[in-house]
């Protein structure tokens, strides 16, 4: 598998509502943490270390 | 009850009114590691002279957590079934996050190994029936002989011992460094440690107690007892737990020793007072090696080379297999059988075991006391989504327990025959006819032939005849397999159907450090 960097979330605005929506009313603290366990649950269901590391690696490469 | 510290007589030493006679094998410091190696080079037939600045056991039990390597490892120096018989076994660790279980691990989930997964024990059992194995075998055991200075030479070092009546010195071949984590000999000879020192301090007590706490590990991260901080439990024999109580990096070491401190934590954690303080300590972490072992004549094994934080039990354990790596070596160098340049495999093997070790431990030390920032940020999530969703259980790092590496060696493999019995790993034991494997693979090479000759080229052959479990752990779905097992145990080459040349030139390659 390689790290997919072209549009692939069918509802872009929806997903991107409800990203917004879980922080909503959170100190930016528990935004953190709420961010932390996101990106754990959606690395283990990534599963993938190379498409993992892809992402570590356009993670950081972006200013 | 509390152990008895017998001193051990000190006799003054030859060198005291004579010249003293040459030693093949001096070995610094009796500790476990010292001791054991003494023993080690015993069973090859190697004399050795034991030099020790005290004269008792351990004070305090120290190393507990003996794994199945080890055990096996100790029980070929004839103090294993000992060990076993005293501690308490044990393969289950629990961890808990507050108060809700949140991971388990199962060490030895298979039967049909003679070892158990672990054994608790204190240090100074260890020792003392260590040190009994070696006055059986002879050994040069002294005590209050305490090294103040090493001299290499071309083909020696030179040593300078302090004893209560005066000093003398002693030149040997070999100089093993068994000195501990304070290496004095690292000090003498101007060495450095390169690696992490973590700002974290854990308090360590002894306590004894009527409990029926379960022979497990248990590990808690936050618990209501000990307000926000790590904790730990282990049961020994003879009634004593050893509980570890992480105190942070902004305490002050001196106030936390202080009984008056000590109980009151102590209460919370078994909820009464009936209980006895056997011995505290206080510790900070470390995650350091040296970069490399062998120094000319001077050789470092076990926490002189190599200090972790503990929570993986890889410091005695680690200390345990370098002794393994290091004694059919030394002793096949000493005897001339095999030029000095063997002992760089010493260093190579034993300094990828020291990585290893110094990765899991730095790892775990690192969950259990992140840096502020991300670190704890990650940590923390990790451990709110294991109470409530199976993936994240794995990741909750309390400890990895001590595993005997797999050497990256180079030797004839077939990838047909099972992973687990691959070149560079410990042989699998497993239940002969009479007796164990194990028991089998001691102190010389050894080709293990199942469903297949052996042809005659010196090598001590071994033929049992092929059970289940031995075909699971070897064979695989193969027919047959012949195996070439180092005096260590560990699998130096393996063929399901090889030439006699070609276990020959295995078998050299082995001797000469490849």
């Amino acid at each position: 598998m390689t790290l997919i960097t072209a549009a692939n979330l069918g509802q872009p605005d929806d997903v991107y509502a409800a990203l917004l929506a879980a922080h909503r009313g959170l100190t930016a603290d528990q935004q953190a943490a709420l961010n932390a366990r996101l990106i754990l649950i959606l690395m283990n269901h990534i599963g993938d270390p190379q498409v993992l590391g892809a992402a570590l690696e356009l993670a950081k490469e972006t200013p | 009850m509390a152990f008895d510290y017998s001193p051990y007589p000190y006799v003054p030493p030859p060198g005291l009114t004579a010249p003293e006679p040459r030693h093949k094998v001096a070995i610094i410091g009796a500790g476990p590691i010292g001791l054991a190696l003494a023993v080690e080079l015993a069973n090859h037939g190697v004399a050795s002279v034991v030099l020790d600045d005290n004269n008792v056991v351990s004070v305090g039990s120290r190393a507990i957590c003996w794994s199945k390597r080890s055990l096996e490892i100790l029980d070929r120096l004839g103090v294993g079934e000992t060990c076993l018989a005293k501690g308490v076994t044990w393969k289950v660790g629990r961890t808990f996050h507050r108060d809700k279980e949140v991971f388990n691990f199962d060490l030895l989930p298979e039967d049909g190994h003679k070892m158990p997964a672990f054994i608790n024990l204190q240090q100074y059992y260890v020792e003392e029936f260590l040190v009994a194995r070696a006055q059986a075998l002879g050994v040069d055991l002294r005590w209050k002989n305490k090294v103040t200075d090493v001299v290499q030479g071309a083909d020696h070092a030179r040593l300078t011992v302090q004893t209560p009546d005066g000093p003398y010195h002693l030149d040997a071949d070999w100089v093993i460094a068994c000195d501990g984590a304070r290496s004095p000999v690292r000090t003498m000879m101007g060495l450095e440690f390169d690696g992490e020192l973590f700002e974290e301090r854990f308090l360590i007590a002894d306590i004894e107690m009527q409990a029926d706490f379960p022979s497990e590990r248990w590990f808690w991260f936050e618990p209501g007892f000990h307000n926000g901080q790590s904790a730990l439990l282990h049961k020994q024999p003879d009634n004593i737990y050893r509980i570890d109580l992480q105190l942070g990096w902004n305490t002050d070491p001196e106030v936390e020793k202080q009984p008056e401190r000590i109980i009151p934590r102590i209460e919370k954690v078994v909820g009464h007072a009936n209980f006895k303080l056997d011995w505290t300590s206080i510790y900070t972490f470390q995650c350091r090696r040296l970069k490399k072992f062998v120094h000319d004549r001077v050789i470092f094994v076990g926490d002189s080379a190599h200090v972790v934080s503990p929570f993986g039990a890889r410091g005695g354990n680690g200390g345990l297999q370098d002794v393994d790596a290091l004694g059919w070596r030394l002793a096949a160098v000493v005897m001339q059988k095999a030029k000095p340049a063997l002992l760089a495999a010493y260093d190579q093997e034993r300094c990828f075991g020291a990585d290893e070790n110094l990765l899991n431990s730095s790892r775990a030390t690192r969950f259990m006391s992140p840096s502020e920032g991300a670190e704890r940020l990650f940590r923390d999530a990790v451990l709110a989504l294991a109470g409530k969703a199976a993936f994240a259980r794995p990741m909750v790092n309390s400890g990895r327990l001590s595993r005997p590496c797999a050497y990256p060696l180079t030797g004839a493999d077939d990838p047909a025959l099972p992973m687990s019995a691959r070149p560079g790993m410990v042989a699998p034991d497993a239940p002969l006819a009479q007796g164990w494997l194990s028991e089998s693979l001691r102190g010389q090479m050894v080709i293990l032939a199942l469903n297949c000759p052996a042809p005659q080229i010196g090598i001590t052959a071994l033929q049992p005849e092929v059970t289940p479990l031995l075909a699971q752990r070897y064979l695989g779905q193969a027919a047959q397999a012949l195996y070439l097992i180092r005096p260590d145990q560990v699998v130096a080459a393996r063929w399901i159907s090889p030439q006699a040349n070609q276990i020959q030139a295995a078998n050299r390659a082995v001797w000469e450090g490849h």
